[in-house]
């Protein structure tokens, strides 16, 4: 087809569909429903112009989102599995170095004493509720080498070594039936989850990165792993763990990342 | 004066929402790339993102997600119950595909009758319906990758699972853009998905 062409039938095409579009716009304005329909639609349309289509700073607009994100915790909580294991590697495929990630610089990493460091347990639970660094040491140890997925998209494989979470948790004397186990942390970080990812096989209270001991950039003398869940759900130098029924939110959390963030 | 209905409701239905969530999930996950890019030298500006930061457009992906595979489950489920997808999409042959294709680079593949696809179309519209579910199951390896073992080995594992997917993203982006020219080209076919006809 030439251009001339092309523009010949173009112009034929206009002028009978004009035709159409004429008598079906006719049509729908003799209906004085359809009239006000159609005046709303315009309204609507104008008001989205004028507020320069900037969805991110509506009001409503973010109310949905957060909906959204809540509702997605819940098909999350369906989801998950407390059989379903993370994938395990070998030593071989460990990322060395492994990746330092915090809301702050690896300069403002804080330096927590070891010997007067207390773990404080609270709310439901009744059984020892301040923990010594080597009470924890002196609990079963497991080792794992699992993937840190970042919700920012990277990925890095480690080795941890720990006290499985559900046994501290047993002898802590907590509530399993509880809903949630908030965790707060030296750096004011604080962060909680759900209980059947509390009690998963592999989540474990860790004390070792790398068959050494947990070094101050990656939680020392602390952290919780685990890898059913994005890092952000990880969190370091835990000082106080909660017991809760009322959902306790979390740092990044309440700033809109999704709360249950599964993997 | 009386017409046929080139397009039933439910295509021009689930084709403007489609359109509608595929923009939103573009721009959303260009944000998204944006925090850790697979490729260290880009980037997406970020005047054409959507979410304002990773939080943000997380919340976005993660909405509009829904609307597109409920959207997308309706056009497939009712191409297939209404034979739409066997009359209209089907056959491609390597050999049509060839000489539509060889004519449309002349110039000369015509679209006169707008009822009726010519083999590249076929291909172009199978193609992206392929290419969303791909998009669907590499973003789903992502999302739950320690849930879905299967789907992670599948996509390659979680890293290559998000090369998959910027991959399908690009194939989509791609379409869109000649899906515009087309229409640009011919534009009593944006008439027709409206009106019908």
């Amino acid at each position: 087809m030439t251009l001339r062409n092309r523009s010949g039938k173009l112009s034929a095409f206009a002028a009978s569909h004009a035709q159409t579009i004429i008598k079906d716009a006719r049509g729908e304005l003799k209906n004085p429903a359809r009239r006000l329909l159609g005046q709303r639609i315009l309204t609507l349309g104008g008001i989205a112009l004028l507020s320069g289509c900037d969805l991110s700073n509506d009001k409503s607009v973010n109310t949905m989102l957060r909906k959204m994100s809540s509702f997605n915790d819940d098909v999350q909580a369906l989801l998950f599995s407390p059989k379903t294991l993370a994938p395990t590697y070998a030593e071989s495929m460990i990322t060395r170095p492994f990746p330092f990630n915090a809301f702050y610089d690896i300069d403002d990493v804080p330096e927590v004493d070891a010997a007067s460091y207390r773990l404080q347990v609270s709310g439901l639970a009744n059984g020892k509720r301040v923990w010594t660094l080597d009470e924890l040491r002196a609990l079963p140890q497991e080792s794992q080498i699992t993937r840190h997925i970042c919700i920012e998209g990277w990925s890095a494989i480690g080795r941890w070594d720990g006290v499985r979470f559900a046994e501290f948790l047993k002898r802590a004397g907590a509530d399993i039936t509880a809903k949630y186990v908030s965790l707060h942390c030296a750096d004011n970080y604080w962060t909680s989850i759900d209980m059947p990812t509390a009690l998963h096989p592999q989540t474990q209270l860790t004390l070792r990165y790398d068959g050494a001991t947990l070094p101050p950039k990656y939680g020392f003398p602390m952290k919780l792993r685990i890898p059913t869940k994005l890092g952000y759900k990880n969190p370091k130098h835990i000082v106080a763990i909660s017991v809760t029924n009322d959902y306790p939110g979390g740092y990044w959390e309440n700033q809109g990342y999704n709360w249950f963030g599964g993997s | 004066m009386s017409y046929t209905t080139i397009q039933p409701a439910w295509v021009r239905i689930s084709h403007w929402i489609n359109a509608l969530a595929v923009m939103l999930m573009v721009t959303s996950g260009w944000q998204i790339y944006n925090a850790s890019p697979i490729f260290a030298d880009w980037r997406f500006p970020s005047a054409i993102t959507l979410g304002g930061w990773l939080g943000g457009a997380l919340q976005w992906h993660f909405a509009v997600m829904w609307m597109l595979v409920a959207n997308f489950i309706v056009y497939v489920g009712l191409n297939l119950a209404s034979g739409r997808l066997r009359q209209k999409l089907l056959p491609v042959t390597v050999r049509s595909l060839a000489s539509d294709l060889s004519a449309a680079l002349r110039g000369k593949l015509g679209h006169e009758d707008l009822s009726r696809y010519n083999a590249v179309q076929k291909f172009a519209y199978l193609a992206v319906i392929v290419d969303i579910a791909l998009l669907i199951l590499s973003g789903l390896a992502i999302w739950k990758s320690v849930q879905f073992p299967l789907l992670r080995t599948l996509m390659g594992g979680y890293d290559n699972a998000r090369v998959v997917h910027f991959a399908a993203m690009s194939v989509l982006v791609a379409f869109f853009v000649v899906h515009l020219a087309m229409v640009a080209l011919v534009p009593r076919s944006l008439l027709v998905m409206i009106r019908g006809r």
